[in-house]
């Protein structure tokens, strides 16, 4: 920024705990900078009126407020087109170091020079292509004509969205069009439901703006959120097209990976690339969409895997799935012989064995039981259910209809494990240990429903083709679903703009089906809506700057169009990347991982955060102040460290901190800047990493970590020690252990003595 | 005065929270309306989410953040809906604002300590104690102090209470006890329910020997025990006494799937003492824990952490209901006792701590919306598009657990736009 004005609060027991004068001096005669006012509390009416004017009088466009915590009273220092930097002195210098002690002075100098350094080099360019706003498009895709599809295209529609629908079926309705009945979701929730899809396929087809097209495929889908475009191939020939459709090597390795733990290289979907611009065929139909929602579902797991149960084997083995399509066309017959069936055996948590343990459970199949039990009974009053299960479960409200089915004296429930399915005498014989009755026993019956789990079909299938750089498919968790972060960011994919919905992302009841439809598709709106204004979605919601390529210098080393979490950014022929900038987080991680340092945003760049780095008084050795730089990453660490603060807890006052946007955006050339300027040590501090990594950003943590790895080894062969280096991950709740873990690494650091390339 | 386009979101939990933030972010104005001084409800009093055994706070802290930056979301704490009247697309509420009676510009909790009044821990399920001038979480959301009126008034002549107030206001912090409750009106085009859950009143058990026996504490106890910021400051430890644990018992389907307390289920019991269980082993490398129940429902992707947790072989699951449990008065032991719900066997063990599985209970069972809304029987509250036209989102509607409840507060985003549509 041009003119910068600093102000410094002394409230908060700041002015007694500072030398504010030193403070003063940094800015004024050190930077020279044209203002420089203190007061206790800026936050307060008066005080911002004062800054408010000093901007119009003064002409500023950037502010540097030293006092609280960025986290504190955002919304009162923001103000319409200027830049705004925060100098933490009170969490993070005064509640954590001595008052009125040299060293605390130091890092509160520091901190300031840190914080005008990043102000003046910080600009606002790039601006968001402004000719990227007329072309965003907000019509929104569904992929999927299931009762959760069909939700989502409804939901759009009402909410005054264009809609394209794509199902792959001749009709719309799914799994829920084939249901005979429901189980309840009503109060009193003891009875069943009708299914009552047909209403809503019928108000679907007569929504002008919403455009169906059935018996088709997303044969390509190529673009970035507002600038989509979806190939449509009509007609259902897909299986004899080429073989990117059908992940077949992908189901095997869902096979071999159940249960077992050690095969997770496995269980990742194959490589695959979007077919290419000549493949497209001439009867594909072209759609410009904003965002997508991919609703479509599940496919019930292959019964030939329960041989042992007579799966696949027998005629009268049948799964709740074939169950269903029998009681929808009428009665409820013996496949065997066409005879009525009075009774059948129905078993549940099939996958659930010594060899092979159940990875997930598909959460609704008790419940399916529960419901075919009692339309069986309702069918043929002679006939008896047996229903045996390891946990039956009826979670809410269901218990009420569990309760209510328990009722029925010819329901018979047992707990046991089924270790056999055999023919004998013109009928079943099912065989149980572990029951009731404490014994094995063999049940006769005439028919037996196997409850099948439900498989996401992105184990079978890429759905969507997309033409990104890193793969066709939606990336998959481990148990196939294509989600990015379970608890807390439940419809994102690590594809912007692209939502997952339904039964693909978890296996769910026909109500959650419904809600998820809805809440998909709110995703999907706010992100064609915020792409629209040039922002960033969710974890950075709103934030307007991007990344800039200066791709005079690349060396198409590829690495950024690899290590993108979010697969970003894709490729020419030869290699170049070609940034998409509404599939943008803007969380850096390309920044971090360009080595040739050509990727920058407007604050926040090799040499913006180059120049808070030097800006820092590095005292030489002979004072015995070592100093440790720490990066840390904004979304937990940070937090967590300003908590430190909070509760008063103490630690070594050598260390600087400069927040990453994450810590996977942390590039090398820091260190080296760092070690140039006689830092002492280098921490990393960031997110959970693995299965259940916290990392806002996916893989920003992990990576950072092998980036870290590999520069240890450089230092090594340097003959310069790599302790010098430390990755830690914390949690945002780790703020009590903080403490310990610099202060033990400045230990470390003393006794190693100073960084030998000191000045 | 809002237009008439906007969103009312009643209850600043995780739900109420992200109504709010999916609704703004998507291009709504929102009015959230939280009773409490603080934002994040009962999440903010938990230790950890299950399966990720990861802090709410830093899911708390993501929002926060969203919040802070976000101007077209107006956060209302201490503040309950009173009235609301008209129909969808068109209501008209009436919002009483409760004042903190505290203004310190961003909570600094100095002089805090100096508080001559404290008052009851209702955030610890008064386990302990708190200054009646106090910042209510360290990660609170808004960051700022909230003091007890009553509490003060009673001591507002003394000396003691004189010399804090004027310490306070050197630092910076005033107290005003003069200040008053405001109404305030808005215009709202769609409203979304989201006040959440209480625990079940674990008294009402008598057998489980809650409120008779200090060791027997309830799930929602553990989480405070467990937490960093909780009463202990994370160490568990018998209420009665301060010792550590050897033996813990966890007794699921405390009062719940019983037609004579709660016959429903509330789905997420199994799963949180299965968490609360890795807590206990977590501190106590030779602690024994034995969870009884009844079927264990850990639905999806919860079966993964299930089996997780079962392969920790001090971790002992037993299927068996729990009939009572009692107290050695010498011990202080306690002992449970039950039988094997399949088998008819008798099944027991003496333990050092109960946990009762307490089930989730609608908050608007007592509390329901000032407007003629439907309800089930048990108290969640349904959508009624031809009535009251107010959404429910999360727990209010149906026991869930966390991911869930934003999910469905996700959807619940979209019906408001749906409503708000211009």
């Amino acid at each position: 920024m041009e003119k910068i004005g600093v102000y410094i609060d002394t409230g908060y027991g700041i002015g007694e705990a500072l030398d504010i004068d030193a403070l003063k001096d940094v800015a004024v005669k050190e930077y020279k900078v044209p203002l420089c006012k203190t007061r206790d509390y800026w936050c307060d009416e008066d005080a911002v009126g004062e800054i408010k004017s000093d901007i119009e009088k003064e002409g500023l466009d950037g502010l540097v407020i030293a006092g609280t915590s960025p986290r504190v009273h955002r919304d009162i220092f923001s103000f319409e087109g200027i830049y705004v930097e925060r100098v933490n002195l009170r969490e993070q210098v005064i509640w954590c170091h001595p008052a009125g002690d040299e060293d605390t002075q130091m890092l509160a100098e520091d901190n300031l020079r840190m914080g005008i350094a990043r102000a003046k080099k910080s600009s606002f360019k790039p601006l968001f292509p402004e000719t990227l706003d007329e072309d965003i498009d907000k019509t929104i895709l569904v992929v999927g004509g299931g009762i959760t599809g069909i939700t989502a295209a409804q939901g759009a529609a009402d909410a005054g969205y264009k809609v394209v629908l794509v199902e792959k079926e001749k009709e719309l309705g799914g799994w829920a069009a084939k249901m005979y009945k429901y189980y309840p979701v009503t109060s009193p929730y003891t009875e069943l439901e009708g299914p009552d899809i047909e209403s809503k396929i019928e108000a679907v087809k007569n929504n002008d703006r919403i455009k169906i097209y059935t018996g088709s495929r997303i044969f390509k889908l190529q673009g970035a959120p507002g600038l989509f475009d979806a190939y449509i191939m009509p007609d259902g020939d897909w299986e004899n097209k080429p073989s990117y459709l059908v992940y077949e090597a992908k189901k095997a390795a869902l096979a071999s990976a159940e249960g077992k733990e050690d095969k997770k290289e496995e269980e990742k979907p194959p490589e695959t690339e979007a077919p290419k611009e000549e493949e497209i065929p001439a009867d594909a139909f072209k759609e410009r969409v904003g965002a997508a929602v991919l609703a479509t579902g599940w496919r019930p797991d292959d019964p030939n895997k329960l041989e042992f149960l007579g799966g696949g084997k027998f005629k009268d083995v049948i799964t709740n799935i074939q169950m269903e399509e029998m009681a929808k066309n009428g009665a409820i017959k013996r496949p065997s012989d066409g005879k009525e069936v009075n009774s059948v055996v129905f078993l549940q948590s099939l996958r659930e064995n010594e060899e092979n343990p159940l990875i997930y459970c598909s959460s609704v199949c008790d419940m399916v039981t529960l419901k075919q039990a009692r339309y069986l009974r309702e069918k043929n009053p002679d006939a008896k259910a047996y229903i045996l299960y390891k946990n039956l479960r009826a979670p809410g409200q269901f218990e009420l209809f569990y309760k209510k089915t328990q009722e029925d004296e010819n329901i018979f429930f047992s707990k046991g494990n089924v270790y056999g399915v055999e023919e004998e005498g013109g009928g079943l014989v099912v065989k149980v240990k572990d029951s009731l009755l404490g014994e094995d026993i063999k049940i006769k019956t005439d028919m037996v429903v196997l409850g099948m789990g439900m498989v996401p079909v992105t184990l079978d299938s890429s759905v969507l083709n997309l033409d990104y750089r890193q793969n066709a498919a939606v990336p998959t968790n481990k148990f196939g679903y294509p989600d990015s972060h379970f608890v807390c960011f439940p419809y994102e994919t690590q594809r912007t703009g692209i939502y997952s919905a339904g039964c693909i992302r978890q296996a769910m009841d026909h109500a959650s089906c419904i809600e998820d439809g809805l809440g998909a598709t709110l995703k999907a709106i706010q992100c064609v809506e915020l792409t629209s204004q040039g922002k960033a979605v969710s974890p950075r919601a709103g934030d307007t700057t991007y990344p800039e390529f200066f791709m005079q210098r690349c060396t198409q080393c590829k690495r950024c169009t690899e290590e993108c979490p979010f697969g970003a950014i894709n490729e020419d022929e030869k290699a170049n990347p070609l940034p998409n900038q509404t599939r943008c987080r803007r969380c850096g991680i390309c920044l971090g991982a360009c080595p040739e340092r050509i990727i920058s945003f407007g604050d926040y760049s090799i040499e913006v955060i180059g120049s808070m780095i030097k800006a820092i008084n590095v005292p030489d050795e002979f004072e015995e102040k070592p100093r440790i730089l720490l990066f840390i990453c904004e979304n937990d660490a940070y937090p967590a460290l300003d908590m430190t603060g909070f509760h008063r807890m103490q630690y070594n006052a050598w260390i600087r901190v400069i927040p990453m946007r994450c810590l996977g955006s942390m590039h090398l050339v820091w260190i080296a800047d760092a070690l140039a300027n006689g830092f002492d040590g280098m921490f990393l501090m960031g997110c959970e990493k693995g299965d259940d990594y916290q990392c806002h950003f996916v893989k920003g943590s992990e990576l950072a970590g092998i980036r870290m790895e590999k520069i240890k080894e450089t230092l090594d062969r340097l003959m310069l020690e790599s302790e010098r280096i430390r990755v830690e991950t914390v949690s945002i709740a780790d703020y009590n252990k903080i403490p310990e873990m610099l202060d033990e690494f400045a230990e470390k650091i003393e006794e190693l003595g100073p960084n030998p390339y000191k000045v | 005065m809002s237009e008439k386009g906007s969103v009312l979101v009643v209850g600043g939990g995780i739900s109420g929270i992200t109504t709010a933030l999916e609704a703004a972010e998507a291009g709504r104005k929102v009015v959230l309306v939280e009773k409490e001084p603080y934002l994040g409800g009962r999440v903010a009093r938990m230790n950890k989410y299950f399966p990720k055994l990861c802090p709410p706070t830093c899911g708390l802290e993501i929002n926060f953040k969203r919040l802070r930056q976000n101007p077209d979301i107006k956060v209302y704490t201490l503040s309950q809906v009173e009235n609301i009247s008209g129909e969808k697309g068109n209501y008209k509420v009436t919002i009483k604002v409760n004042p903190r009676y505290v203004d310190d510009r961003s909570a600094t909790t100095q002089c805090v300590e100096e508080c001559p009044s404290e008052i009851d821990n209702e955030l610890n399920y008064n386990m302990d104690k708190i200054k009646a001038v106090r910042l209510p979480l360290d990660m609170a959301y808004p960051m700022k102090l909230v003091a007890d009126r009553d509490a003060l008034e009673k001591i507002k002549d003394s000396d003691e209470y004189n010399k804090f107030a004027s310490e306070c206001e050197k630092k910076g912090i005033k107290i005003n006890l003069d200040d008053v409750p405001k109404t305030i009106e808005e215009n709202v085009g769609s409203i979304v329910w989201a006040t959440g859950w209480q625990p079940y009143d674990a008294t009402k058990l008598d057998n489980l020997g809650f409120g008779k026996y200090k060791d027997v504490i309830t799930n929602v106890i553990m989480e405070r025990l467990a937490s960093q910021n909780g009463p202990t400051n994370g160490q568990i430890t018998r209420p009665s006494d301060g010792k550590k644990v050897e033996t813990v018992a966890f007794v699921q389907c405390a009062g719940s799937r019983d037609e004579n307390y709660l016959p429903y289920c509330s789905g997420i019991c199994c799963l949180a003492s299965l968490k609360q269980a890795t807590y206990i082993r977590d501190q106590y490398p030779d602690a024994k824990i034995y969870i009884f129940y009844i079927d264990l429902r850990s639905h999806g992707r919860f079966e993964e952490f299930y089996n997780r947790v079962q392969k920790d072989e001090n971790i002992i699951l037993i299927k068996g209901k729990i009939a009572k449990v009692t107290e050695d008065p010498q011990t202080k032991d306690l002992i449970v006792e039950g039988e094997n719900t399949d088998t008819g066997e008798k099944v027991g063990t003496k333990v050092d701590m109960v946990v009762l599985a307490t089930g989730i209970v609608p908050s608007t069972k007592d509390e329901p919306a000032p407007i003629d809304a439907t309800y089930d029987e048990f108290g969640f509250m349904l959508e009624d598009p031809a009535k009251s036209g107010i959404h429910p989102a999360g727990c209010v509607k149906k026991p869930m657990d966390v991911g869930s409840s934003l999910s469905d507060a996700t959807a619940a985003a979209l019906k408001a736009l749906i409503d708000t549509v211009k």
